[in-house]
């Protein structure tokens, strides 16, 4: 007598050509020449790093390219201690929003060489790139951010950023 | 029921191929057109609902960055099917029924070029019976063609036609992807690609993304000249195993088609969703649309196919006829699933 | 303007880590089998059938609905899918009423559903947008920064987030459909359970269920047919915002604020901690029960931590949240919005069982989702509105 089936392994490949689009291609080819590039709402003045092409409060494509810095400060962040298979970093690290100089809103990245008790709201970071051989038009660009020795960032001048 | 219309409608180009923007970029342009064509603000707009599909997009939660395209600021009420736009153009219109909000904003989008399209689309299938097998929507189509030849009503040279009709139209729509003059003997000449079909029956694949603007009674009168009017909307699903359906007729789009009162007065105009060439014959038949009506003055899907678009497009393009005043009366058809699983009919008239 | 809806029939099915035992078929039918039988109608009674599950990846089938079609007696009859990310199982039941509320049909059956085990969540909740990198793994990693923000503006005590899974945990075992269940759940096996995305430990996280919840609305006319009464729906309403803008405010999201603004408006509400007797909230990571408390204006902004603090939000305290054990209990991701809906209809018509609180006659159901951008809430109240 067989078993009754209870299951079966379906697996699925499906491959997908992506255009990353006329703003993030500006963004991602500045990481490649170690530049952070932003776009500005023509609206609010507002500056998007990365920009995905549209200003996402009035449906208007951001202008311009505005260069910002690659410091800044980690608005928030938390402890990661759960490994995943897509990741490049080992568990436990520190992935954080990072507002950098001259942006309008944070971008999510890792922050290393910095003891997780010591991770901070407010702490200033800068960006480690890659090796000048291993840069790409890619956030890999930046291995992660590390911690700088300059003084923390008020609360107030970042609370807005939450 | 409340009296709503379509009061703009507006289209991307569809390409076989955007390689350059991005889904967001290529839709922007497109609600800001709708937009202004409606004659009512951004932010006066009562309700936004999008159609799309993250298989499609090839990433879970893909509408999610689309609400950008809109300015979703300060907070708007917001839904999202995860089907073709001419349903999400559906809830709008319920919502609209209710009486709370006089306008909807309705967009969709999908770039089939970015995947396998035939790969993606086998995932609608049942998981554990048909799905492991990744029939393709051509074979599975064939299987149908193949069923209506044999049944003897209709023969290549009909569905050669069918295509001719369709690209010739297409030339008169600038956003249309395939167009030209094609004689029925050089098209019946070529050779088979998923026997009884061949290249040109099959819709091409296509990138593309649309918009349309609904507003109801009032407001539809005081910002349009000549509204395409909701006379009727309907849809209706089968049975998804094909060995269940008659694959020869789609009841589902006689019943759509008998709700949504498609038969009280004859329409000019058809903008019938038929991917393949056979299916807008089963589509006709179901709709009783006889000779003297238009159908598929746009082109079609056989011209232009944007997988999640091409169902609004359909009611887009039978709206603009109205509004242009070519048509005092109209239908438009969507469909999804395999085969003509499920439709929609939406009559549409001029007053 | 809208017609009177009711929710006349409700079913939901055991949640599980892995229902084997059911196909996806199987489980979207053992739950809308009991909201018929609920509502004492058949397949038949049914004029449209209203689907809503989170995104395809997590089961690897595009648009069920097409092959759900006919198990859930959608043969013949209109039938719509709704995604909006984590609050789709409340977005699905909002549209489900708009077609009542519209006097498009008499009776909707509404399924939402999702069969995580059968495909691979976390993956399908950690893929990179294409062009980015994905920094975290899971829905959790991108919503603890978040609490960590809350923790820094509210002064709440680290704890806080302990207590509200101790009550949500403990809230579950009165409940027979939920997948967690830990019968000797206290403070101390909370807080030395691991950290997963600091400051979220393991048992403050929602678990990845396979489950099924289905609702039966009907008409005023079509729900006088139901034996038991039905819960009235009095307000319901749904508000997004963008996922990034500048400014945002991602721990009290105006769209939250909006959204229930709106609705108590549309219920004739003023005083929601005094006017609902009890709500369904979505909290997926215990932290979000005292931010959900401010930005539902049952706490002033910066106290919602009190709440929890002072045993408000308990099964007998003045403003019960989560009898049922909530998200933290069970989390089939596409259902979990419209069980919020569903408990809070439950409570209303004095079905919860051992977690039912006395008297309750109008209660909040909550659904959230994407980046704490989605909003989809009902009120639903014993007596007309």
């Amino acid at each position: 007598m067989s078993k009754p089936v209870k299951s079966i392994s379906s697996p699925i490949r499906l491959e997908y050509t992506y255009s990353a689009g006329e703003a993030p291609t500006r963004f991602l080819r500045g990481l490649a020449q170690k530049k952070i590039i932003g776009q500005r709402c023509p609206v609010t003045g507002k500056v998007y790093v990365p920009s995905a092409g549209a200003s996402p409060t009035h449906g208007v494509p951001t202008v311009g390219e505005v260069e910002v810095s690659d410091k800044g400060i980690i608005t928030t962040f938390c402890i990661v201690r759960i490994p995943a298979e897509n990741l490049s970093v080992q568990a436990p690290f520190v992935a954080a929003s990072v507002l950098l100089d001259g942006a309008d809103i944070a971008l999510f990245h890792v922050v290393d060489e910095c003891p997780l008790e010591e991770a901070r709201m407010g702490m200033r970071v800068q960006a480690v790139w890659v090796p000048d051989e291993e840069l790409s038009p890619s956030l890999r660009s930046i291995k992660y951010f590390k911690p700088i020795d300059e003084p923390d960032a008020d609360f107030e001048s970042y609370k807005e950023h939450l | 029921m409340r009296d709503v219309a379509v009061v703009s409608f507006a289209q991307a180009p569809n390409k076989r191929r955007e390689l350059v923007r991005n889904e967001v970029e290529i839709l922007m342009p497109v609600v800001r057109e709708a937009i202004e064509r409606s004659g009512i603000e951004n932010k006066e707009i009562g309700f936004i609902c999008s159609g799309s599909s993250d298989y499609l997009a090839g990433q879970p939660f893909s509408f999610v960055t689309s609400l950008d395209a809109a300015g979703a600021w300060p907070p708007v009420c917001e839904s999202h099917v995860e089907m073709d736009g001419a349903w999400a153009l559906y809830e709008a219109w319920v919502k609209l029924q209710i009486g709370e909000l006089d306008s909807a904003l309705i967009y969709c989008f999908g770039k089939s070029s970015m995947g396998d399209i035939s790969e993606v689309l086998s995932l609608q299938l049942d998981p554990y019976y048909m799905g492991p097998l990744w029939p393709d929507q051509m074979s599975l189509a064939a299987l149908q063609a193949r069923l209506l030849l044999e049944k003897g009503q209709v023969s290549e040279r009909d569905l050669a036609e069918v295509v001719a009709r369709s690209r010739r139209n297409a030339k008169d729509n600038p956003n249309a992807q395939l167009s030209g003059d094609f004689e029925v003997e050089e098209l019946l000449a070529e050779p088979m690609i998923a026997s009884p079909l061949r290249k040109h029956d099959c819709a091409p694949i296509s990138d593309g993304a649309a918009a349309v603007v609904l507003a109801a009674d009032d407001l539809a009168r005081s910002v349009c000249q000549r509204p395409a009017w909701i006379a009727g909307i309907d849809h209706r699903i089968e049975a998804h195993d094909l060995g269940v359906r008659d694959l020869t007729r789609s009841p589902s789009t006689a019943l759509a088609a008998e709700k949504a009162g498609l038969a009280r007065a004859p329409v000019e105009v058809a903008e019938l969703y038929a991917p393949f060439s056979h299916q807008e014959l089963i589509l006709r038949e179901a709709m009783g649309l006889g000779e003297g009506v238009k159908v598929n003055p746009s082109g079609g899907a056989l011209s232009a196919n944007p997988v999640m678009v091409a169902g609004l497009i359909r009611i887009g393009e039978a709206a603009e006829r109205i509004k242009n005043g070519s048509a005092s009366r109209a239908v438009a058809h969507a469909t999804s699933g395999a085969c003509l699983q499920q439709n929609m009919v939406c009559v549409l008239e001029g007053r | 303007m809208a017609e009177l809806c009711g929710v006349v029939g409700i079913g939901q099915t055991k949640h599980d880590a892995k229902r084997i035992d059911v196909s996806t078929a199987g489980l979207v039918r053992e739950a809308a089998l009991r909201a018929l039988e609920d509502a004492g109608c058949t397949w038949r009674d049914i004029d449209a059938v209203v689907l809503g599950k989170a995104p395809d990846m997590f089961e690897g089938v595009m648009m069920p609905e097409l092959f759900l079609a006919d198990a859930l007696g959608a043969v013949g009859r209109p039938m719509l899918r709704v995604h909006t990310a984590g609050s789709v199982g409340g977005s699905t039941a909002l549209v489900a009423a708009s077609l009542i509320q519209a006097g498009v049909h008499q009776r909707v059956l509404t399924v939402a559903y999702e069969k995580q085990s059968e495909g691979n969540a976390m993956w399908a909740l950690t893929i990179a947008r294409p062009f980015s990198v994905a920094v975290v793994a899971g829905a959790g990693g991108y919503f603890a920064p978040l609490i960590r923000a809350y923790i820094r503006r509210s002064g709440a005590p680290e704890d806080t987030g302990i207590r509200v899974a101790l009550k949500d945990r403990k809230n579950a075992l009165k409940n027979p459909y939920t997948h967690i269940q830990i019968p000797d759940i206290d403070f101390d096996k909370i807080a030395s359970s691991p950290m997963l995305w600091d400051p979220i430990r393991y048992l403050e996280t929602c678990p990845s269920s396979d489950g099924a919840c289905a609702l039966v609305l009907a008409s005023e006319e079509a729900a006088k047919k139901s034996p038991t009464p039905p819960a009235w729906i009095h307000a319901a309403e749904m508000r997004s915002e963008p996922t990034m803008f500048s400014g945002r405010d991602q721990v009290n999201p105006q769209a939250g604020r909006d959204c229930a603004a709106s609705l108590y408006k549309k219920a004739g509400i003023t005083h929601p901690r005094k006017e609902l007797d009890v709500a369904e909230v979505y909290v997926p990571f215990s932290w979000f029960e005292p931010m959900w408390m401010e930005n539902l204006g049952f706490a002033e902004e910066g106290v919602g931590w009190k709440m929890t603090y002072e045993g408000a939000t308990a099964i007998d305290g003045d403003m019960p949240i989560n009898c049922s054990g909530g998200v933290l209990s069970s989390n089939p991701i596409g259902a979990s919005g419209m069980l919020r809906f569903a408990e809070a209809s439950m409570q209303v018509r004095g079905q919860a069982g051992e977690h039912q609180v006395d008297g309750v006659r109008r209660a909040l159901g909550h659904a959230y989702g994407g980046g704490s951008q989605y909003f989809a809430m009902w009120i639903v109240g014993s007596e007309k509105p």
